[in-house]
């Protein structure tokens, strides 16, 4: 094994370019279903990039809440607004898998990427001496950070009413 | 220390962001004009978790937690917005919203 070839900043350039290729979708597809699909590439991209930049924990939270939660948050709105139904009736049913081949190709490729990542020991070695870990952030971000902590309490409170606010039904009156 | 440059990292983020950004301007659609900010707030969590990387200090991840909090309070407040605007206008068209001739 020539473990002192395989560099990993090679594999970051690889991540990283399936995310830019992933934004670019992003923007440019005209379906919203298709660009969400790309989202959801994207931000597991850059989840790669992260664990590659050895910040583990940073990369498991941008699976759970961005490409998790985020993204459900986008996947239900679409479903009221009610955007996929044209789609449906326009496009024919045997070319159906061919909006996947996109988004799955990317994701596969993530998938062989990381795998390979973490069954290569040398490689595995070159992580563990530069990572951050979870303990650190959590000492740190309950300790000088606090404030900060409690000021984004209050935003996601503030978030929570007014997104109560403006998606309650027309004709349901009262104050909030 | 990290074997990535942070040189790199930051050519990454701002390609990401100038993507986000590009689409927030051209794009008419409301929920795209969201999809962008999103990829625009990620962008600036990559940089901020590459400038921790290069200096090995958690205050990187701990700015990055901000920005998630800060992402899921917008989208949750910004969809609620485009659902009110899907109900009175039937469209996400942004120049449908230009009632106040600005």
């Amino acid at each position: 094994m020539s473990e002192s070839s395989i560099n990993i900043e090679y594999f970051f350039y690889l991540a990283a370019s399936l995310a830019i290729i992933a934004s670019i979708k992003v923007i440019s597809t005209h379906k919203t279903v298709h660009a969400l699909l790309y989202l959801v590439v994207s931000l597991l991209a850059v989840a790669v990039c992260f664990y590659l930049m050895g910040a583990p924990f940073a990369a498991g939270l941008e699976v759970i809440v961005y490409a998790g939660a985020i993204v459900v948050l986008f996947v239900f709105a679409v479903m009221m607004f009610g955007l996929g139904t044209d789609e449906t009736l326009n496009a024919p049913q045997v070319r159906g898998l061919s909006i996947w081949t996109g988004p799955v190709l990317i994701a596969i490729s993530l998938l062989i990427e990381l795998t390979y990542i973490i069954s290569h020991s040398g490689l595995q070695k070159q992580l563990t001496i530069n990572v951050v870990d979870a303990k650190q952030v959590g000492m740190l971000l309950y300790g000088p950070y606090l404030l900060a902590v409690e000021l984004a309490s209050f935003l996601l409170l503030a978030g929570l009413l007014a997104g109560y606010h403006y998606a309650k039904p027309e004709g349901q009156g009262g104050h909030v | 220390m990290t074997n990535i440059p942070l040189e790199h990292v930051l050519i990454f983020a701002s390609i990401l962001f100038v993507i986000g950004f590009i689409g927030v301007i051209v794009r008419k659609n409301t929920l795209f004009m969201l999809m962008s900010l999103e990829v625009m707030l990620n962008a600036v969590g990559v940089a901020f978790i590459g400038a921790g990387s290069a200096w090995q200090q958690p205050d990187g991840q701990v700015m990055f937690i901000l920005i998630l909090t800060l992402a899921a309070a917008e989208v949750a407040v910004g969809l609620a917005l485009l659902i009110q605007m899907h109900r009175q206008f039937q469209s996400l068209n942004i120049d449908k919203l230009n009632k106040m001739r600005g």
